[in-house]
């Protein structure tokens, strides 16, 4: 099976900073990793280089075996990397129909005339919040959403593509119980229909359940890798801190 | 939260028996609030009523001078000019920024048409003349703010001064009132009227840069809200970041935007040479100001995001109906200032306390 994404000697600095330090890392099809660290470890930059969002230093990323280089989070996302990012990058003044549909539209054409077709993207994100089970109304405006509804309309945007790999930074930070639950199910949903997910969490309990297998950040530098099944919460703080050196 | 349009509750009752296809409809038609609460909460409304009621007291105490056909048609003409400016802000105001050149961007137009008349050519190159005088300037705006990321303030503040200094320096300080064989048809454009009623000694009758400002006002609400081009302007203003994330040409936008501001203050800057027969370097001095003040009284938000077309046209007339009644009531010019500074505020600071309660 050949790897969704596999990364070889990804370095980036930001000036005399290191964020990344030769940091290797492979995904297959229809698994879950956990990404995991202290503030500071290269987490998020990890997951902005492999969005698109800024080029690596150095180093290699392929996808299905392909070596890809990007420079937008545009030209990753026709190579099928979505990304729900921390702040979730939604546009408040909005509706939820809008956020999910910014930048790719549903259009009615007439000559070299096209309008926005509101009624099919309010049709359709209503379908995608249906599959996330979320309550979501694809007509309200976003400023006045809940945690749990903004979440589902960051990840509603990944299901309009059919993307191979999702990268979630911290989901499930700013919601409340219930509505984690949902989006650990979400999650094995997308797992289930092939998707590889990474999956950058804070919180122990969310990646031993819905993870496969746990990487673990610490200074830019990966210093875990293993499956699931042959750690546990323990070890991973203690690899986290420091106080485990390597694994 | 009555305010919610029903939803099928989830818990038991007589909803269980409703279908999923129900409930999902329900779902999706469903809005926070419905069209007319949405209407109520939007400021242009408000200022509609007020502009309503200040029409009603003048017509009231002065039937005479206020309430006629003549002053109508006075009042719409001066504020079209405005109108039309706005428009063009709105566009830059809804994406988070603002352009200030906007009245020197007049008075070059002026200029640049009032030359090209004057050495003789027709009325249709002193036009295109004139937008693409504007055109350059917006788009010096725009990559100046979108490509090198200087602030739209510092930009188009440079650009008021510059705008303003070529325009005197082009007409070598004279005003440019001999236009040649194409000067009738260009002032037809700023000066020329439909009459629609007629009756005894009155007459209804509209200008043509009325007539204008009403067509770009319904041009620019559809774009608005019908185009993909509209949406991004507001979610630029939005979250210039998630637009440009998800993908958005954010830098093309923003140019188009400054672009289509300078194209519409160029646009006022023509119809108003027409309407008063001569080019002077001046014209527009301070009227940035108020093309800023009428799209911010009709509810565009200078943080960015929200602004309409219908709003820059009714903060236009706002504007100009205060300045009239305020005139017509005998109350010395000099005031004028004063009431439309106090308007704006308290348009701004009404918007704020709905938008808290909303």
């Amino acid at each position: 099976m050949t790897a969704v994404l596999e990364l070889k000697d990804i370095v980036k600095h930001f000036g005399a900073i290191h964020a990344l330090n030769q940091v290797d890392l492979s995904l297959n099809p229809g698994e879950v990793l956990g990404l995991m660290g202290d503030n500071g470890a290269g987490k998020s930059t990890l997951v902005k280089v492999v969005a698109g969002n800024f080029p690596p230093t150095s180093g290699e990323i392929r996808l299905a075996g392909e070596p890809v280089h990007f420079s937008k989070p545009v030209e990753a996302r026709e190579k099928g990397v979505e990304a729900v990012y921390q702040d979730l990058a939604l546009c408040n003044n909005l509706s939820a129909s809008a956020n999910v549909f910014l930048g790719r539209e549903i259009k009615k054409r007439f000559g070299p005339i096209a309008w926005l077709d509101h009624r099919a993207m309010a049709r359709r994100a209503g379908e995608l919040f249906g599959e996330l089970k979320s309550e979501t109304r694809p007509r309200d405006l976003v400023k006045q959403m809940s945690g749990g509804q903004r979440q589902a309309v960051a990840i509603a945007r990944t299901r309009l593509s059919k993307a191979k790999l999702v990268l979630m930074d911290e989901p499930t930070a700013a919601i409340s119980v219930r509505q984690v639950a949902e989006v650990l199910d979400l999650i094995r949903r997308l797992r289930d229909s092939g998707m590889a997910i990474m999956l950058i969490s804070h919180r122990m309990p969310d990646v031993f359940d819905v993870c496969d297998r746990v990487a673990v950040m610490r200074r830019g530098r990966k210093v875990a890798d293993k499956p699931i099944g042959s750690t546990s919460p323990e070890e991973v703080t203690g690899l986290i801190t420091g106080a485990i050196h390597v694994a | 939260m009555s305010r919610e349009a029903p939803l099928p509750a989830k818990s038991d009752g007589p909803a269980q028996s409703l279908s999923h296809a129900a409930i999902d409809q329900a779902l999706l038609d469903a809005r926070e609030k419905s069209l007319f609460q949405t209407a109520l909460s939007s400021q242009a409304l408000w200022v509609t009523v007020a502009l309503a009621l200040i029409c009603l007291v003048m017509g009231y105490l002065q039937p005479e001078s206020f309430a006629t056909p003549e002053n109508f048609y006075n009042i719409t003409r001066n504020f079209s000019f405005i109108g039309i400016m706005a428009l063009g802000m709105v566009a830059v105001i809804a994406t988070g920024g603002i352009d200030l050149s906007v009245g020197s961007i007049m008075g070059l137009v002026a200029v640049v048409c009032g030359l090209t008349l004057q050495a003789g050519y027709p009325w249709w190159a002193a036009f295109l003349d004139g937008l693409a005088a504007g055109g350059v300037v917006g788009l010096i705006n725009g990559l100046l703010v979108a490509e090198v990321g200087l602030s739209s303030f510092v930009v188009t503040l440079g650009m008021l001064s510059i705008a303003r200094s070529v325009a005197v320096v082009l007409s070598g300080n004279r005003m440019i009132y001999n236009f040649g064989p194409g000067g009738p048809i260009f002032k037809k454009f700023g000066s020329g009227e439909i009459e629609f009623w007629h009756w005894g000694d009155h007459s209804l009758a509209l200008s043509y840069p009325l007539l204008i400002l009403v067509a770009l006002t319904i041009l620019f609400a559809v774009v608005l809200k019908m185009t993909a081009w509209g949406r991004y302007i507001l979610a630029i203003g939005g979250n210039e970041q998630a637009a440009l994330l998800t993908g958005v040409p954010v830098k093309r936008v923003k140019i188009q935007c400054y672009v289509v501001s300078a194209l519409a203050a160029a646009l006022a800057g023509i119809l108003n040479v027409g309407w008063s027969g001569s080019a002077i370097n001046a014209l527009g001095t301070g009227y940035e100001l108020l093309a800023i003040s009428a799209a911010v009284i009709g509810g565009a938000n200078l943080m960015g995001g929200e602004g309409s077309a219908y709003g820059a046209l009714i903060g236009a007339a706002l504007i100009f109906v205060i300045r009239n009644a305020l005139l017509m009531a005998g109350v010395d010019s000099n005031w004028q200032g004063t009431f439309v500074g106090v308007f704006l505020v308290a348009a701004v600071y009404l918007g704020k306390i709905r938008a808290k309660r909303a």
